[in-house]
């Protein structure tokens, strides 16, 4: 299959290319393009290109002062990068007018603890629902009876939502709840280090398995059947069909649910705030940097602009390191694999 | 490509309908003008469980037809309500007339020049209300809200175990023994990380005789030795296993869970359980507990004071009415159709005392007592960040992973750099 | 090896794909048969138990009288329709009713639009050539990364000065935004797997070329279009944050509705009316996907599918 880049005009036999016409239908394309991409770049540049621009803005402001005089709050003013260095430095002012380490109990002194926390949920999360989602693919590619039900089985952890879920499962994880129940033991599900952190990890991989599930679906439909018949001819044995066949092909739907899982995985907020509360351990063994963000707002939102923009730049820089090192095709052709392979 | 023109006509439409808005105006006055018109105000509440607050609105309504109040019922959840209030007042909304408000978010509201000082036309006749009360309204001397109602924490004990309630906390913990011997867990209050671990930290601060913040509402002082005695008294009770392991992942609910299933011989928890526990079906305690103010040092337990108050809006538009709308949920008829409809904890202090309230309503007078010696939470503009550093470090110091003095030290800390903006 | 390379296509390559992709009528493999449809039997019965074990229990607890909340008992105990009777209930001002009404048409319109706009997009970089290519990839890619719980507070003040707080568009724009940079990125990654020759016959053969992408690609591209738009709808459908600060009671989602049950005591949790609402609100969508299972899988036959 080959899928051209560019579409070059002049090498469709039947035109008689000329130059300036070549370079009049490039421009028209250019055209059309912007068109077509507009709606979708002001739409976004609205609702999220706004607010992150106003959160940079603020970010560079302090939050709000008491006056001791009225005791009401006044404006703070021009912050410089004060609010940055509370976050990466845990800098707290001190009441002399210096700075000092923030002491447990002000949110400053949790920011590296959260990047842990929601780094080890991303890469844990994402690993195992690649895994079980492509197998899912897989058994809902082949052809029995019932398959229909099956996919739609499948499909129910993601289609009730959230905040539904969450309770469920604290439900389920409460010290006297069907889980305890069922293994026999008395789990602090919710209060426990490292048993409230897989207590999360297990409700997030049972709901957003079939996210993967149903995009790796997708890739692999796109795969014939004789690919495999070939391999086959060849000798292949399934392994080596799976891991020289399958996986090259279904890469691109792959690399784009990965991704995107990454995304969502560094964000992740609905989960442990309402399984948890972020606690667990000495108090803070499941706060996500997006949990922090939240709890920083009601004390002050410009320290929490400057929050968001510093969990945004982490983000970019996974997006960016992924899409470099990783899944540099992640919207390219697959040209290359296909003419290789067999 | 028709399309593609259609699209590029809806991407401006959308840019250009956003800045006419922006450019337009925001969104709500400042509210200086007509403070004293009169006119259909809007009530803002959080879920309303007992449905006391639509017969009462009906019952505004059929009074004054002009001046007519609608309900917005927010989400039950407090940190909802809380930030729903939050966004609204910072947009300067003034479709939010009258707002109730747990009594810990007045201060931070009342410093944000949110609320309407209750002073000069607005002064509120308080001397028929529970003192305790009227302090979680007042801000900095000013009084910025009207009680509406109150809440304290009680004792729930097994009178099959226990015929007297014990006094003391030492008397609880020597109760301990009596209570393994029957395999039951002894005590347990609310200790997992959120507000409710204030509440109990602060119940087991100010019962032992210390306070977390002094009179200013913001300085720390918990470097005393009664603090210290406080805080230890819970820890200690974890270590010795008197507060069961299981109860550092209790809230409300699961407290009173494992109190009905007769798992538990005291507990800590707010009047609502009181109902239940005698009707819930899987109750197995319906006639085996009765309730007592919490354990003191000579003298009942400082509880910790729960409650919402009603404010009004400095952005209202109809000031004039929403007063006396306030003034109605504080009146007599109003606060006892809060108890004979909805059991909840009045302000008005006459009701605690009258005779056929009490005969319905067993809990009424340990109730008074709870809350007549109740010390309300920091009363601190700051208060989200207090309620954070105590809660932090007092799980530590429950899990055992800091040691009393440490976890006292930074709550210090912590509220300090609170209250310096940071 | 692939029936699709070259650049010699015709009528008779397309319709060599369509036998080639009608897999449920291909069985050569009898003798291997038996043994792969244990495996995937018992494969699809350890999904199927595990994907539905959670939900048992939210059903189980759905049906179990509010006394008996916390009852571990493995099945039935203690009927009652009483959860449901609560959950649909308007006495305490909740309106699950309306919610479900509301959650399927924002839902619907998200779906929607957001499939228009970002075919439009996917189609421009997968297919048309011009400069910024990366830059409004990385842009669009870029949507994705802010936290979206600092969104909130901007976007309730942007809506408050529009005055469109409480109405639909403001629920729809932004679950629409949440979801065009994966839609973008799926669609435009399946695009380029097209086969474009196709396209290009089509047209030298007299289609423009929106009709030869109409015409042929679409229906190829069908099954990461309907893939993208189960997404869209589902990611709208759970979509709770943003809801709960822009809708007002008259559109709210079902998520916002859950959220604002309440027990009839303060600081009472109703499990089992949540549990209950729970149940009822992914009913629809379990409809929704059992009709549209099919195309999700609809192999290469070019617009027909065997399900």
């Amino acid at each position: 299959m080959s899928a051209p880049e560019i579409v070059e005009p002049a090498a469709r036999a039947p035109k008689p290319p000329v130059r300036a016409s070549a370079k009049k239908v490039k421009r028209g394309e250019r055209r059309v393009a912007l068109y077509l991409i507009a709606p979708t770049i002001v739409l976004l540049a609205i609702v999220i290109g706004y607010p992150v621009v106003s959160a940079i803005i603020m970010s560079f402001q302090k939050d709000a002062g008491l006056d001791s005089a009225t005791g009401m709050f006044v404006q703070g003013g021009f912050a410089g990068f004060s609010n940055y260095a509370h976050w990466l430095f845990q800098q707290c002012a001190t009441t002399g007018g210096g700075t000092a380490a923030c002491p447990p109990g002000n949110l400053g002194s949790q920011f590296w603890n959260a990047t842990f926390v929601t780094f080890f949920f991303t890469v844990v999360t994402v690993v195992l629902e690649t895994v079980l989602g492509m197998w899912m693919a897989f058994i809902m590619n082949r052809t029995f009876k019932g398959r229909g039900l099956v996919r739609a089985a499948i499909l129910v952890p993601w289609a009730i939502p959230t905040a539904v879920t969450a309770k469920l499962w604290f439900f389920i994880f409460s010290v006297s709840g069907i889980a305890n129940a069922m293994l026999n033991t008395q789990i602090l599900w919710t209060s426990d280090e490292w048993a409230s952190r897989f207590a999360i990890i297990i409700a997030d991989t049972w709901k957003t398995t079939p996210f993967m599930a149903l995009l790796i679906l997708a890739g692999l439909q796109l795969i014939p059947e004789e690919v495999y018949e070939a391999a086959k001819v060849d000798g292949a044995t399934t392994f080596q069909r799976f891991w020289r066949v399958t996986l090259p092909l279904v890469k691109p739907a792959l690399m784009v649910a990965v991704l995107f899982r990454i995304l969502d995985a560094l964000r992740i907020y609905d989960l442990p705030a309402i399984l948890t509360g972020g606690g667990g351990g000495t108090g803070n063994a499941t706060t996500t940097l997006s949990i922090l963000v939240v709890d920083q707002i009601r004390q002050g939102f410009n320290s929490a602009s400057a929050l968001s923009t510093i969990t945004f730049l982490i983000i970019f820089i996974v997006a960016f390191i992924f899409v470099r090192f990783l899944g540099a095709n992640v919207v390219r052709t697959q040209e290359s694999q296909q003419k290789g392979k067999l | 490509m028709k399309a593609a023109r259609l699209s590029v006509i809806a991407g401006i439409a959308v840019v250009g309908l956003a800045l006419a808005g922006c450019s337009g105006g925001s969104g709500g006055s400042s509210g200086s003008s007509g403070d004293d018109s009169r006119g259909p105000i809007t009530y803002v509440q959080g879920k309303d469980n007992s449905n006391v607050v639509r017969p009462l609105i009906d019952k505004w309504n059929k009074a004054h037809p002009k001046e007519k109040v609608t309900f917005k019922e927010q989400s039950d959840n407090a940190d909802q309500q809380h930030d729903d209030l939050v966004q609204h007042f910072q947009a300067k909304d003034s479709g939010y007339d009258v707002v109730d408000v747990d009594v810990i978010w007045t201060a931070e509201f009342a410093a944000k020049g949110w609320l309407q000082p209750l002073t000069g036309k607005y002064k509120m006749d308080n001397s028929k209300l529970l003192k305790p009360t009227v302090a979680t309204a007042t801000y900095n001397g000013t009084q910025y809200a009207a009680p509406q109602t109150s809440d304290g924490g009680l004792l729930y004990y097994r009178t099959d175990l226990f015929p007297t309630p014990p006094k003391t906390w030492d008397e609880m913990m020597s109760d301990c023994a009596t209570a393994k011997a029957a395999g039951v867990g002894c005590y347990a209050g609310q200790f997992a990380k959120y507000e409710g671990l204030t509440v109990n930290v602060s119940e087991a601060i100010n019962t032992a005789g210390g306070s977390v913040v002094g009179k200013d509402g913001k300085t720390p002082t918990l470097g005393t030795p009664e603090a210290k005695k406080g805080l230890s008294r819970l820890v200690d009770a974890f270590k010795d296993g008197n507060i069961p392991a299981e109860a550092i992942t209790y809230q409300e609910e699961q407290g009173r869970q494992a109190f009905e299933a007769g798992k538990l011989a005291f507990l800590n928890n707010w009047a609502y359980v009181y109902n239940l526990a005698k009707t819930d079906g899987s109750s197995v305690v319906k006639d085996k507990f009765a309730i007592a103010p919490l354990p003191g040092d000579g003298g009942p337990g400082a509880s910790t004071l729960g409650g919402h108050n009603a404010a009004i809006s400095t952005y209202s538009k109809h000031k004039a009415t929403a007063f006396d709308f306030v003034k109605f949920l504080q009146s007599a008829e109003t606060q006892k159709f809060f108890v004979t409809q909805g059991s909840l904890s009045p302000v008005l202090a006459s009701l605690y005392d009258d005779a056929a309230l009490n005969a319905k309503f067993g809990y009424l007078k340990t109730l008074k007592t709870s809350i007549e010696n109740a010390v309300p939470r920091p009363v601190s503009p700051f208060y989200p960040a207090v309620t954070k550093a105590i809660q932090d470090n007092s799980y530590a110091a429950l899990k055992g992973s800091m040691s009393v003095d440490d976890a006292l030290k930074n709550m210090s800390d912590a509220i300090k750099t609170a209250g310096s903006g940071s | 090896m692939s029936a699709i390379a070259g650049p010699a296509s015709t009528r008779a390559e397309t319709e060599g794909l369509a036998a080639a992709g009608t897999r449920a009528k291909v069985k050569p493999r009898r003798r291997r048969g038996t043994a792969q449809g244990i495996r995937t039997g018992i494969s699809a019965l350890v999904i199927v138990v595990w994907c539905l074990a959670p939900f048992y229990w939210m059903v189980v607890t759905a049906f179990r009288d509010v006394g008996f909340t916390f009852d571990t008992t493995p099945w039935i105990t203690h009927f009652t329709w009483d959860n449901f009777a609560t959950a649909f209930s308007t006495k305490l001002g909740n309106h699950l009713g309306q919610a479900l009404l509301n959650s399927l048409f924002i839902g619907a319109c998200v779906t929607i639009i957001g499939l228009l706009v970002g075919t439009f997009a996917a189609y421009a970089l997968a297919r048309l050539d011009f400069r910024f290519k990366g830059i409004v990839l990385g842009i669009i890619l870029g949507a994705s990364m802010f936290p979206g719980v600092a969104l909130i507070t901007p976007l309730f003040q942007l809506f408050t000065n529009i005055g469109w707080m409480g109405q639909y568009q403001a629920l729809i724009l932004p679950e629409i935004s949440f979801v065009l940079p994966l839609t973008v990125y799926t669609l435009t990654s399946f695009f380029r797997e097209m086969p474009w020759d196709l396209e290009e016959a089509a047209r030298i053969d007299g289609c423009t070329q929106a009709q030869a992408f109409r015409k042929i690609i679409l229906p190829l591209a069908a099954p990461a279009v309907f893939t993208t738009a189960i997404l869209a709808f589902i990611s709208s459908w759970n979509e709770y944050l943003i809801s709960s600060q822009l809708s007002s009671d008259a559109t709210q989602p079902v998520t916002v509705a859950i959220a604002s049950f309440a027990g009839s005591q303060p600081h009472q949790e109703p499990y089992t009316a949540v549990m209950a609402a729970g149940t009822i609100v992914t009913v629809p969508l379990v409809i929704l996907v059992l009709i549209f299972q099919r195309r999700i899988v609809a192999g290469l036959t070019a617009g027909g599918v065997k399900g």
